[in-house]
Protein backbone atom coordinates (compact mmCIF):
# COMPACT_ATOMS: atom_id res chain seq x y z
CA UNK A 1 0.00 0.00 0.00
CA UNK A 2 1.03 3.95 -0.18
CA UNK A 3 4.17 4.24 1.83
CA UNK A 4 4.42 6.99 4.50
CA UNK A 5 6.14 10.39 2.21
CA UNK A 6 8.01 12.89 4.56
CA UNK A 7 6.06 16.31 3.06
CA UNK A 8 9.46 18.01 2.49
CA UNK A 9 10.67 15.29 0.19
CA UNK A 10 7.63 15.66 -1.58
CA UNK A 11 8.46 19.11 -2.63
CA UNK A 12 12.25 18.87 -2.39
CA UNK A 13 13.43 15.90 -4.53
CA UNK A 14 11.53 17.37 -8.15
CA UNK A 15 13.43 20.16 -7.20
CA UNK A 16 17.09 17.88 -8.03
CA UNK A 17 17.29 14.26 -7.58
CA UNK A 18 13.91 14.02 -9.50
CA UNK A 19 13.45 16.62 -11.58
CA UNK A 20 10.93 16.27 -14.24
CA UNK A 21 12.73 17.95 -16.71
CA UNK A 22 16.35 17.01 -16.53
CA UNK A 23 16.19 14.01 -14.31
CA UNK A 24 12.49 12.28 -15.39
CA UNK A 25 12.85 13.82 -18.89
CA UNK A 26 9.21 15.02 -19.41
CA UNK A 27 7.92 18.19 -20.63
CA UNK A 28 11.28 18.85 -22.66
CA UNK A 29 9.20 20.42 -25.43
CA UNK A 30 7.24 23.18 -23.59
CA UNK A 31 10.34 23.99 -21.80
CA UNK A 32 12.15 24.91 -25.65
CA UNK A 33 9.55 26.61 -26.98
CA UNK A 34 8.79 29.24 -24.51
CA UNK A 35 12.05 30.15 -22.17
CA UNK A 36 13.02 33.01 -24.99
CA UNK A 37 11.79 35.34 -22.42
CA UNK A 38 11.59 35.30 -18.65
CA UNK A 39 8.07 36.45 -18.04
CA UNK A 40 6.23 33.76 -20.09
CA UNK A 41 8.62 31.13 -18.79
CA UNK A 42 7.17 31.96 -15.17
CA UNK A 43 3.96 32.28 -15.88
CA UNK A 44 3.80 28.52 -17.88
CA UNK A 45 5.75 27.59 -14.56
CA UNK A 46 3.40 28.46 -12.69
CA UNK A 47 0.22 27.87 -14.56
CA UNK A 48 1.56 23.79 -15.16
CA UNK A 49 2.20 24.05 -11.38
CA UNK A 50 -1.37 24.87 -10.60
CA UNK A 51 -2.47 22.44 -13.03
CA UNK A 52 -0.76 19.58 -12.13
CA UNK A 53 -1.02 20.08 -8.27
CA UNK A 54 -4.98 20.51 -8.52
CA UNK A 55 -5.54 17.89 -10.99
CA UNK A 56 -3.17 15.61 -8.64
CA UNK A 57 -5.67 16.57 -6.14
CA UNK A 58 -8.78 15.91 -8.21
CA UNK A 59 -7.97 12.22 -9.19
CA UNK A 60 -6.28 11.42 -5.23
CA UNK A 61 -9.90 12.08 -4.52
CA UNK A 62 -11.61 10.04 -7.05
CA UNK A 63 -9.03 7.74 -7.25
CA UNK A 64 -11.08 5.18 -5.22
CA UNK A 65 -14.15 5.55 -7.63
CA UNK A 66 -12.78 5.90 -10.92
CA UNK A 67 -13.31 2.42 -13.15
CA UNK A 68 -10.24 1.44 -14.00
CA UNK A 69 -10.93 0.93 -17.73
CA UNK A 70 -11.32 4.36 -18.30
CA UNK A 71 -8.38 6.05 -15.76
CA UNK A 72 -6.86 7.46 -18.47
CA UNK A 73 -9.61 9.07 -20.37
CA UNK A 74 -10.53 10.34 -17.02
CA UNK A 75 -7.43 12.04 -16.10
CA UNK A 76 -7.24 13.36 -19.26
CA UNK A 77 -10.51 14.88 -19.31
CA UNK A 78 -9.35 16.32 -15.42
CA UNK A 79 -6.29 17.86 -16.62
CA UNK A 80 -8.43 19.42 -19.98
CA UNK A 81 -10.66 21.72 -17.71
CA UNK A 82 -7.77 22.81 -15.85
CA UNK A 83 -5.90 23.91 -18.72
CA UNK A 84 -8.61 25.09 -20.11
CA UNK A 85 -9.91 27.06 -17.21
CA UNK A 86 -5.89 28.81 -16.99
CA UNK A 87 -6.06 29.28 -20.82
CA UNK A 88 -9.34 31.51 -20.31
CA UNK A 89 -8.02 32.98 -16.75
CA UNK A 90 -4.95 33.96 -18.63
CA UNK A 91 -6.48 35.89 -21.75
CA UNK A 92 -8.90 37.57 -19.24
CA UNK A 93 -6.19 38.59 -17.17
CA UNK A 94 -2.79 38.64 -18.61
CA UNK A 95 -3.30 39.38 -22.20
CA UNK A 96 -0.15 40.12 -23.32
CA UNK A 97 1.64 37.36 -21.68
CA UNK A 98 -1.07 34.83 -22.91
CA UNK A 99 -0.72 35.95 -26.55
CA UNK A 100 3.03 35.09 -26.13
CA UNK A 101 2.40 31.51 -24.59
CA UNK A 102 -0.13 30.92 -27.66
CA UNK A 103 -0.37 27.24 -27.91
CA UNK A 104 1.81 26.51 -24.64
CA UNK A 105 -0.81 26.70 -22.62
CA UNK A 106 -3.41 24.81 -24.42
CA UNK A 107 -0.33 22.42 -25.02
CA UNK A 108 0.02 21.63 -20.86
CA UNK A 109 -2.77 19.24 -21.24
CA UNK A 110 -0.25 16.52 -23.48
CA UNK A 111 2.64 18.01 -20.67
CA UNK A 112 4.35 14.48 -19.91
CA UNK A 113 4.83 15.93 -16.27
CA UNK A 114 0.88 16.24 -15.65
CA UNK A 115 -0.05 12.62 -16.86
CA UNK A 116 3.03 11.30 -14.86
CA UNK A 117 2.28 12.40 -12.22
CA UNK A 118 -1.54 11.65 -11.88
CA UNK A 119 -0.39 7.66 -13.09
CA UNK A 120 2.76 7.53 -10.86
CA UNK A 121 1.77 9.44 -7.67
CA UNK A 122 -1.80 10.70 -7.55
CA UNK A 123 -3.48 7.44 -8.11
CA UNK A 124 -2.11 5.81 -4.96
CA UNK A 125 -1.73 8.63 -3.03
CA UNK A 126 -3.60 10.69 -0.27
CA UNK A 127 -5.02 14.32 -1.54
CA UNK A 128 -2.66 15.90 0.63
CA UNK A 129 0.57 14.17 -0.93
CA UNK A 130 -0.53 14.64 -4.31
CA UNK A 131 -0.88 18.19 -4.25
CA UNK A 132 2.46 18.48 -2.65
CA UNK A 133 3.65 15.94 -5.21
CA UNK A 134 2.11 18.65 -7.83
CA UNK A 135 3.60 21.61 -6.26
CA UNK A 136 6.89 19.99 -6.19
CA UNK A 137 7.29 18.72 -9.86
CA UNK A 138 5.97 21.95 -11.03
CA UNK A 139 8.55 24.02 -9.52
CA UNK A 140 11.13 21.54 -10.24
CA UNK A 141 9.73 21.87 -14.17
CA UNK A 142 9.65 25.98 -13.76
CA UNK A 143 12.99 26.03 -11.74
CA UNK A 144 14.52 24.54 -15.27
CA UNK A 145 12.05 26.92 -17.44
CA UNK A 146 13.31 29.80 -15.61
CA UNK A 147 17.39 29.38 -15.34
CA UNK A 148 17.16 28.37 -19.29
CA UNK A 149 15.00 31.70 -19.78
CA UNK A 150 17.34 33.78 -17.93
CA UNK A 151 20.28 32.98 -20.16
CA UNK A 152 18.25 32.98 -23.38
CA UNK A 153 17.01 36.38 -22.87
CA UNK A 154 20.12 37.57 -21.41
CA UNK A 155 21.97 36.33 -23.98
CA UNK A 156 19.44 36.66 -27.00
CA UNK A 157 18.15 39.94 -26.30
CA UNK A 158 20.27 41.27 -23.66
CA UNK A 159 17.24 41.98 -21.87
CA UNK A 160 15.66 40.79 -18.48
CA UNK A 161 11.72 40.89 -17.75
CA UNK A 162 12.26 43.22 -21.22
CA UNK A 163 14.33 45.75 -19.24
CA UNK A 164 17.54 46.05 -20.99
CA UNK A 165 20.41 44.89 -18.81
CA UNK A 166 23.53 44.56 -20.96
CA UNK A 167 24.78 48.38 -20.96
CA UNK A 168 25.06 50.55 -24.49
CA UNK A 169 28.88 51.13 -24.60
CA UNK A 170 29.53 46.84 -24.76
CA UNK A 171 27.25 47.21 -27.87
CA UNK A 172 29.57 50.44 -28.72
CA UNK A 173 33.04 48.19 -28.59
CA UNK A 174 31.41 45.17 -30.93
CA UNK A 175 29.39 43.28 -28.28
CA UNK A 176 26.19 41.42 -30.24
CA UNK A 177 22.74 39.94 -29.21
CA UNK A 178 23.54 36.19 -30.16
CA UNK A 179 20.26 35.56 -32.63
CA UNK A 180 20.99 31.96 -32.11
CA UNK A 181 19.75 31.67 -28.16
CA UNK A 182 16.21 32.60 -29.37
CA UNK A 183 15.89 29.71 -31.38
CA UNK A 184 14.91 26.20 -29.94
CA UNK A 185 17.76 24.43 -30.95
CA UNK A 186 19.66 26.56 -28.45
CA UNK A 187 17.24 25.70 -25.73
CA UNK A 188 17.82 22.56 -26.01
CA UNK A 189 21.73 22.73 -25.71
CA UNK A 190 21.27 25.12 -22.90
CA UNK A 191 18.89 22.03 -21.44
CA UNK A 192 21.93 19.63 -22.06
CA UNK A 193 24.19 22.29 -20.45
CA UNK A 194 22.01 22.48 -17.37
CA UNK A 195 21.79 18.50 -17.07
CA UNK A 196 25.27 18.66 -17.79
CA UNK A 197 26.34 20.93 -14.62
CA UNK A 198 23.39 19.10 -12.07
CA UNK A 199 25.17 15.63 -12.77
CA UNK A 200 28.74 16.71 -12.17
CA UNK A 201 27.27 18.18 -9.24
CA UNK A 202 25.14 15.31 -7.78
CA UNK A 203 27.12 12.31 -9.62
CA UNK A 204 24.57 10.07 -8.01
CA UNK A 205 22.33 11.35 -10.43
CA UNK A 206 24.77 9.28 -13.31
CA UNK A 207 23.48 6.09 -14.29
CA UNK A 208 26.03 3.01 -13.64
CA UNK A 209 27.28 0.96 -16.39
CA UNK B 1 -22.17 -0.95 -7.17
CA UNK B 2 -19.60 -3.33 -8.65
CA UNK B 3 -17.21 -0.59 -10.30
CA UNK B 4 -15.95 -2.56 -13.16
CA UNK B 5 -19.87 -3.00 -14.66
CA UNK B 6 -20.22 -1.41 -17.07
CA UNK B 7 -23.34 0.20 -16.15
CA UNK B 8 -21.01 1.65 -13.28
CA UNK B 9 -18.20 2.75 -15.96
CA UNK B 10 -20.94 4.82 -18.00
CA UNK B 11 -22.59 6.43 -15.17
CA UNK B 12 -19.14 7.38 -14.22
CA UNK B 13 -18.08 9.01 -17.61
CA UNK B 14 -21.46 10.87 -17.82
CA UNK B 15 -21.34 12.38 -14.55
CA UNK B 16 -17.71 13.78 -14.88
CA UNK B 17 -18.52 14.52 -18.20
CA UNK B 18 -21.22 17.08 -17.50
CA UNK B 19 -19.25 18.55 -14.27
CA UNK B 20 -16.34 19.41 -16.85
CA UNK B 21 -19.00 20.99 -19.16
CA UNK B 22 -21.02 23.04 -16.32
CA UNK B 23 -17.79 24.35 -14.91
CA UNK B 24 -16.58 25.44 -18.32
CA UNK B 25 -19.55 27.22 -19.64
CA UNK B 26 -19.66 29.04 -16.37
CA UNK B 27 -16.31 30.38 -16.75
CA UNK B 28 -16.04 31.22 -20.46
CA UNK B 29 -19.58 33.38 -19.36
CA UNK B 30 -17.98 34.49 -16.99
CA UNK B 31 -14.53 35.37 -18.60
CA UNK B 32 -15.98 36.65 -22.06
CA UNK B 33 -16.34 40.51 -20.71
CA UNK B 34 -12.99 40.67 -19.55
CA UNK B 35 -11.02 38.79 -22.60
CA UNK B 36 -13.07 40.94 -24.98
CA UNK B 37 -12.67 44.25 -23.06
CA UNK B 38 -8.64 43.12 -23.73
CA UNK B 39 -8.83 42.51 -27.14
CA UNK B 40 -10.64 45.80 -27.57
CA UNK B 41 -7.73 48.02 -25.49
CA UNK B 42 -5.52 46.32 -27.77
CA UNK B 43 -6.63 47.19 -31.36
CA UNK B 44 -7.08 50.75 -29.55
CA UNK B 45 -3.21 51.00 -28.58
CA UNK B 46 -2.32 49.72 -31.79
CA UNK B 47 -4.25 51.94 -33.63
CA UNK B 48 -2.98 55.13 -31.41
CA UNK B 49 0.49 53.94 -31.73
CA UNK B 50 1.18 54.86 -35.00
CA UNK B 51 0.02 58.03 -35.17
CA UNK B 52 2.27 58.68 -32.48
CA UNK B 53 0.97 57.84 -29.38
CA UNK B 54 2.51 55.07 -27.95
CA UNK B 55 2.05 53.36 -24.64
CA UNK B 56 5.04 55.99 -23.07
CA UNK B 57 3.06 59.01 -24.34
CA UNK B 58 -0.41 58.42 -22.93
CA UNK B 59 1.27 56.68 -19.86
CA UNK B 60 2.76 60.77 -19.55
CA UNK B 61 -0.57 61.95 -20.82
CA UNK B 62 -2.32 60.01 -18.15
CA UNK B 63 -0.02 61.20 -15.36
CA UNK B 64 -0.22 64.52 -16.57
CA UNK B 65 -4.03 64.19 -15.35
CA UNK B 66 -3.18 62.80 -12.14
CA UNK B 67 -4.80 59.18 -13.56
CA UNK B 68 -3.56 55.76 -14.44
CA UNK B 69 -4.05 54.20 -17.84
CA UNK B 70 -6.46 51.90 -17.90
CA UNK B 71 -9.13 50.39 -20.46
CA UNK B 72 -11.08 53.66 -19.76
CA UNK B 73 -8.57 56.44 -19.75
CA UNK B 74 -7.47 54.93 -23.24
CA UNK B 75 -10.72 54.51 -24.69
CA UNK B 76 -11.10 57.91 -23.82
CA UNK B 77 -8.24 59.30 -25.54
CA UNK B 78 -9.08 57.06 -28.56
CA UNK B 79 -12.48 58.78 -28.81
CA UNK B 80 -11.25 62.14 -28.49
CA UNK B 81 -8.74 61.88 -31.04
CA UNK B 82 -10.52 59.86 -33.37
CA UNK B 83 -13.44 61.71 -33.88
CA UNK B 84 -14.80 59.65 -37.38
CA UNK B 85 -15.06 56.19 -38.65
CA UNK B 86 -16.29 54.40 -41.35
CA UNK B 87 -16.57 51.45 -43.08
CA UNK B 88 -15.96 51.65 -47.14
CA UNK B 89 -17.45 49.96 -49.90
CA UNK B 90 -15.18 49.10 -52.86
CA UNK B 91 -16.44 52.62 -54.65
CA UNK B 92 -15.21 54.29 -51.75
CA UNK B 93 -18.62 55.38 -50.36
CA UNK B 94 -19.79 54.71 -46.86
CA UNK B 95 -21.78 51.94 -45.23
CA UNK B 96 -23.72 53.37 -42.09
CA UNK B 97 -24.89 50.03 -41.37
CA UNK B 98 -21.47 48.52 -40.63
CA UNK B 99 -19.44 49.98 -37.20
CA UNK B 100 -15.99 50.11 -38.43
CA UNK B 101 -14.57 49.49 -35.10
CA UNK B 102 -16.23 46.46 -35.04
CA UNK B 103 -14.85 44.91 -38.13
CA UNK B 104 -13.10 41.41 -37.53
CA UNK B 105 -10.34 41.63 -40.21
CA UNK B 106 -9.72 38.37 -40.40
CA UNK B 107 -12.73 36.89 -41.06
CA UNK B 108 -13.19 39.83 -43.64
CA UNK B 109 -10.71 39.54 -45.48
CA UNK B 110 -12.05 35.97 -46.43
CA UNK B 111 -15.02 37.37 -47.95
CA UNK B 112 -15.09 38.36 -51.45
CA UNK B 113 -13.86 41.93 -52.43
CA UNK B 114 -17.13 43.02 -53.15
CA UNK B 115 -19.07 41.81 -50.07
CA UNK B 116 -15.95 43.08 -47.97
CA UNK B 117 -16.20 46.51 -45.73
CA UNK B 118 -13.04 48.42 -45.47
CA UNK B 119 -12.19 50.56 -42.17
CA UNK B 120 -10.90 53.85 -41.75
CA UNK B 121 -10.19 55.73 -38.79
CA UNK B 122 -10.05 59.42 -39.20
CA UNK B 123 -7.73 60.96 -36.08
CA UNK B 124 -7.59 65.34 -35.69
CA UNK B 125 -4.35 65.37 -33.46
CA UNK B 126 -3.42 69.26 -33.08
CA UNK B 127 -5.28 70.50 -36.23
CA UNK B 128 -3.66 67.79 -38.16
CA UNK B 129 -5.73 65.05 -39.88
CA UNK B 130 -4.57 61.17 -40.11
CA UNK B 131 -5.99 58.11 -41.59
CA UNK B 132 -5.62 54.70 -39.99
CA UNK B 133 -6.20 51.72 -41.95
CA UNK B 134 -6.00 47.90 -40.92
CA UNK B 135 -4.18 45.29 -42.58
CA UNK B 136 -4.45 42.05 -42.53
CA UNK B 137 -2.32 39.49 -44.83
CA UNK B 138 0.07 35.79 -45.19
CA UNK B 139 3.15 36.06 -43.49
CA UNK B 140 5.18 32.77 -43.79
CA UNK B 141 3.95 30.76 -41.40
CA UNK B 142 1.14 32.49 -40.66
CA UNK B 143 -0.98 35.37 -40.48
CA UNK B 144 0.11 38.82 -40.05
CA UNK B 145 -1.64 42.55 -39.70
CA UNK B 146 -1.42 45.57 -38.63
CA UNK B 147 -2.37 49.12 -38.90
CA UNK B 148 -0.84 51.98 -41.37
CA UNK B 149 -1.51 55.67 -40.77
CA UNK B 150 -1.29 58.15 -43.58
CA UNK B 151 -1.16 61.91 -42.72
CA UNK B 152 -3.48 64.56 -44.37
CA UNK B 153 -1.89 64.35 -48.11
CA UNK B 154 -3.13 60.66 -48.30
CA UNK B 155 -0.02 59.54 -49.43
CA UNK B 156 2.87 60.08 -46.38
CA UNK B 157 3.26 57.22 -43.68
CA UNK B 158 3.03 58.96 -40.41
CA UNK B 159 3.67 55.22 -38.77
CA UNK B 160 2.72 51.49 -39.08
CA UNK B 161 2.39 49.14 -36.37
CA UNK B 162 2.67 45.28 -37.42
CA UNK B 163 1.56 42.13 -35.27
CA UNK B 164 2.15 38.45 -36.04
CA UNK B 165 0.87 34.77 -35.09
CA UNK B 166 4.15 32.60 -35.39
CA UNK B 167 6.49 34.08 -37.62
CA UNK B 168 10.22 33.06 -36.87
CA UNK B 169 11.22 34.70 -33.26
CA UNK B 170 14.13 37.14 -34.15
CA UNK B 171 13.65 37.12 -37.95
CA UNK B 172 10.33 37.38 -39.00
CA UNK B 173 8.80 38.15 -35.65
CA UNK B 174 10.99 41.41 -35.88
CA UNK B 175 8.49 43.15 -38.66
CA UNK B 176 6.62 44.14 -34.67
CA UNK B 177 10.03 45.57 -33.76
CA UNK B 178 10.83 49.49 -33.76
CA UNK B 179 13.63 49.74 -35.75
CA UNK B 180 11.61 47.83 -38.34
CA UNK B 181 8.29 49.61 -38.13
CA UNK B 182 9.92 53.28 -37.64
CA UNK B 183 11.31 53.04 -41.28
CA UNK B 184 8.20 53.37 -42.88
CA UNK B 185 7.69 57.03 -41.24
CA UNK B 186 7.93 59.46 -44.15
CA UNK B 187 7.91 57.13 -47.07
CA UNK B 188 5.04 57.66 -49.75
CA UNK B 189 2.67 55.24 -51.33
CA UNK B 190 2.25 57.26 -54.63
CA UNK B 191 4.55 58.21 -57.11
CA UNK B 192 4.85 61.75 -58.15
CA UNK B 193 2.77 61.38 -61.14
CA UNK B 194 0.27 60.35 -58.70
CA UNK B 195 0.50 56.17 -59.45
CA UNK B 196 -0.44 54.51 -56.41
CA UNK B 197 3.13 52.20 -55.61
CA UNK B 198 2.52 51.03 -51.85
CA UNK B 199 5.87 49.81 -50.10
CA UNK B 200 7.93 47.34 -50.80
CA UNK B 201 10.29 45.58 -48.63
CA UNK B 202 13.67 45.17 -50.54
CA UNK B 203 16.28 43.39 -49.33
CA UNK B 204 19.68 44.95 -50.70
CA UNK B 205 17.83 48.19 -52.20
CA UNK B 206 20.58 51.40 -52.76
CA UNK B 207 19.33 53.06 -49.54
CA UNK B 208 20.26 50.63 -46.65
CA UNK B 209 20.10 53.46 -44.36
CA UNK B 210 16.56 54.56 -46.11
CA UNK B 211 16.83 58.05 -46.33
CA UNK B 212 15.35 58.50 -49.57
CA UNK B 213 12.00 58.85 -48.75
CA UNK B 214 10.37 58.92 -52.38
CA UNK B 215 11.65 55.17 -53.13
CA UNK B 216 8.73 53.08 -51.91
CA UNK B 217 11.36 51.07 -50.49
CA UNK B 218 12.14 50.20 -47.16
CA UNK B 219 15.00 47.83 -45.81
CA UNK B 220 13.28 43.93 -45.76
CA UNK B 221 14.73 42.24 -42.81
CA UNK B 222 17.49 39.21 -43.58
CA UNK B 223 16.96 36.01 -43.28
CA UNK B 224 13.16 36.45 -43.76
CA UNK B 225 12.49 37.38 -47.24
CA UNK B 226 8.85 35.41 -46.93
CA UNK B 227 7.72 37.37 -44.10
CA UNK B 228 9.17 40.92 -45.65
CA UNK B 229 6.95 39.66 -49.33
CA UNK B 230 4.08 38.98 -46.91
CA UNK B 231 4.38 42.34 -45.60
CA UNK B 232 4.73 44.43 -49.43
CA UNK B 233 1.85 42.34 -50.38
CA UNK B 234 -0.07 42.93 -47.16
CA UNK B 235 0.01 46.32 -47.87
CA UNK B 236 -0.37 46.39 -51.42
CA UNK B 237 -3.47 44.32 -51.32
CA UNK B 238 -5.38 46.41 -48.60
CA UNK B 239 -4.37 49.80 -49.63
CA UNK B 240 -5.10 49.50 -53.56
CA UNK B 241 -9.18 48.77 -52.05
CA UNK B 242 -8.92 52.36 -50.58
CA UNK B 243 -7.78 54.08 -53.69
CA UNK B 244 -11.48 55.31 -54.38
CA UNK B 245 -11.73 56.76 -50.95
CA UNK B 246 -8.73 58.74 -51.19
CA UNK B 247 -9.47 59.95 -54.84
CA UNK B 248 -12.90 61.44 -53.78
CA UNK B 249 -11.76 62.76 -50.47
CA UNK B 250 -9.00 64.60 -52.67
CA UNK B 251 -11.68 65.98 -55.06
CA UNK B 252 -13.28 67.56 -51.92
Amino acid sequence: MAKKHKWQDLIKDPLNENNPITVQVLGICSALAITVKLMPAIVMSLSVMVVVALSNVIVSLLRNYIPNRIRIIVQLLVVATLVILVDQILKAYAYDVSKELSVFVGLIITNCIVMGRLEAFALANKPWDSFLDGIGNGAGYGLVLIIVAFFRELLGSGTLFDHKVIPQWLYDHGYVNNAMMLLPAMALITVGIFIWVQRSMFPQLTEKE
Amino acid sequence: MDRNSNLYTILFAAVVVTVSAILLSLAVMFLKPAQEQNVRQEKMTDILYTIGLDKEALNQKAKSEGLKLNYQQIEKYFNTYFTEQYALKTDGSVDNNVNAFDINMKAEVKKPVDAQRFPIFIATVDGQKYYVIPLYGKGLWDDIWGYIALEGDLNTVKGVKFGHKGETPGLGAEITKKWFENQFKGEKIYDKDGTFRGITLLKGNKDPENKDKEDHEVDAISGSTLTSNGVTNMLQERLKHYIPFFDKMRKK
